[in-house]
């Protein structure tokens, strides 16, 4: 049984491509055969993030259009057992990308066995994040805690739940769950920022996990590594804790008070 | 944070703002999800054919699609303020 689940925002930049590729990672590291999808034609971005970007031979709109198979476009991940990737094009054609072009590709998928396939949309609701979305059983909703992303994706989940092909085919709403990111603790205490309640009673959706802003992240796509991989990190750790959620575990939540400083520390600044 | 930063005055709660205006906001944009493209354009068309006669608010004029057991309502309403009605 497969499960297809897309990584949408709405708002452009709030980590959709990082989210893709540590829940990507995620799974696999739990032995998960997962495949995940870029569908941001023209901008293609999940290669580099993932480190495989100089071992794209094809790309989807390639396996559409029938120049190539689907295992020779597929790139497995030379650190991660049972993760694939398959990479966007880079034509500036939009319409390349069918929906029914689509759809053979995710049934292929299914057919070699694939248990998770995570759809990495691009930003917008235009064309493409809709077909992003299209075939997907559920959805990660990635919001920054800032009015603009918060907006966008209560719009995305609007869109999520009348046009995917479950909505249309009368099978109820997308269940569709949070992932708070680029959270700052330090700031939500001072009343700078929205805290991960506000942003929960606003958007009406259950939480998945918070991811906060962490050096790690800039570190990992510099390098070509999920962040899921810097095990040691804050938000390597909390991408681990929001892939057990995914699968049902509960956990508490993590990152999200602030580590009290000493009486020095107060006192000095840090 | 220093010794010296309990000696500034405090600095106002922008998130709370935030909080604030996002639900405001949602909640509107809320009631027309769902509703056919063309009613963002009726809104401003029928605001305009209101506003040739009576001098009213951009948000006098309130339209909602409703869905009651199988049957859709296309409710408007115009608030005329008091001068409309003298």
């Amino acid at each position: 049984m497969t499960k297809v689940v897309v990584v949408a925002s709405g708002k452009g930049g709030v980590g959709k491509t990082t989210t893709s590729a540590a829940i990507a990672t995620g799974l696999a590291l739990r032995g998960f055969k997962t495949a995940v999808i870029d569908f941001d034609v023209g901008l293609r971005n999940l290669d580099l993030i993932m480190g495989c970007e100089r071992r794209v031979v094809y790309d989807i709109v390639n396996v559409i259009n029938g120049d190539a198979n689907l295992r020779q476009t597929l790139i497995k991940d030379k650190r991660t057992d049972n993760l694939y990737i398959l990479p966007a094009s880079q034509t500036r054609d939009k319409d390349a990308l069918t929906m029914e072009g689509v759809g053979r590709v995710i049934e292929e998928l299914s057919d070699m066995g694939m248990e998770y396939i995570i759809c990495d949309s691009p930003a917008g609701i235009e064309k493409g994040a809709l077909t992003a979305a299209y075939f997907a059983d559920e959805a990660i909703v990635v919001t920054n805690p800032e009015v603009s992303s918060v907006r966008d994706s209560d719009r995305i989940l609007g869109i999520l739940a009348s046009k995917t092909k479950r909505a249309e085919e009368g099978k109820g709403e997308l269940p569709a769950r949070l992932l708070l990111s680029r959270y700052s603790a330090e700031r939500v205490e001072k009343g700078e920022m929205l805290s991960v309640e506000d942003v929960v009673e606003i958007l009406a959706i259950p939480l998945l996990g918070v991811i906060p802003e962490s050096e790690a992240v800039l570190n990992a796509s510099n390098s070509g590594t999920p962040v899921t991989l810097d095990v040691d990190s804050d938000a390597g750790q909390a991408y681990l804790d929001a892939t057990a959620r995914f699968l049902g575990e509960e956990l508490p939540l993590r990152f999200v008070t602030v580590t009290k400083k000493g009486f020095l520390g107060r006192l000095f600044g840090g | 944070m220093s010794i010296f930063s309990y000696l500034l005055p405090k600095k106002k709660n922008t998130a709370g703002v935030a909080k604030e205006r996002l639900q405001i906001i949602v909640a509107h944009e809320r009631t027309l999800r769902g509703g056919p493209d063309y009613l963002p354009q009726l809104h401003q068309e029928l605001l305009a054919v209101v506003r040739k006669y009576v001098n009213v608010d951009a948000d006098a004029v309130n339209v909602q699609l409703d869905h009651n057991e199988g049957i859709d309502v296309l409710e408007m309403n115009i608030t005329l303020g008091d001068e409309a009605t003298n």
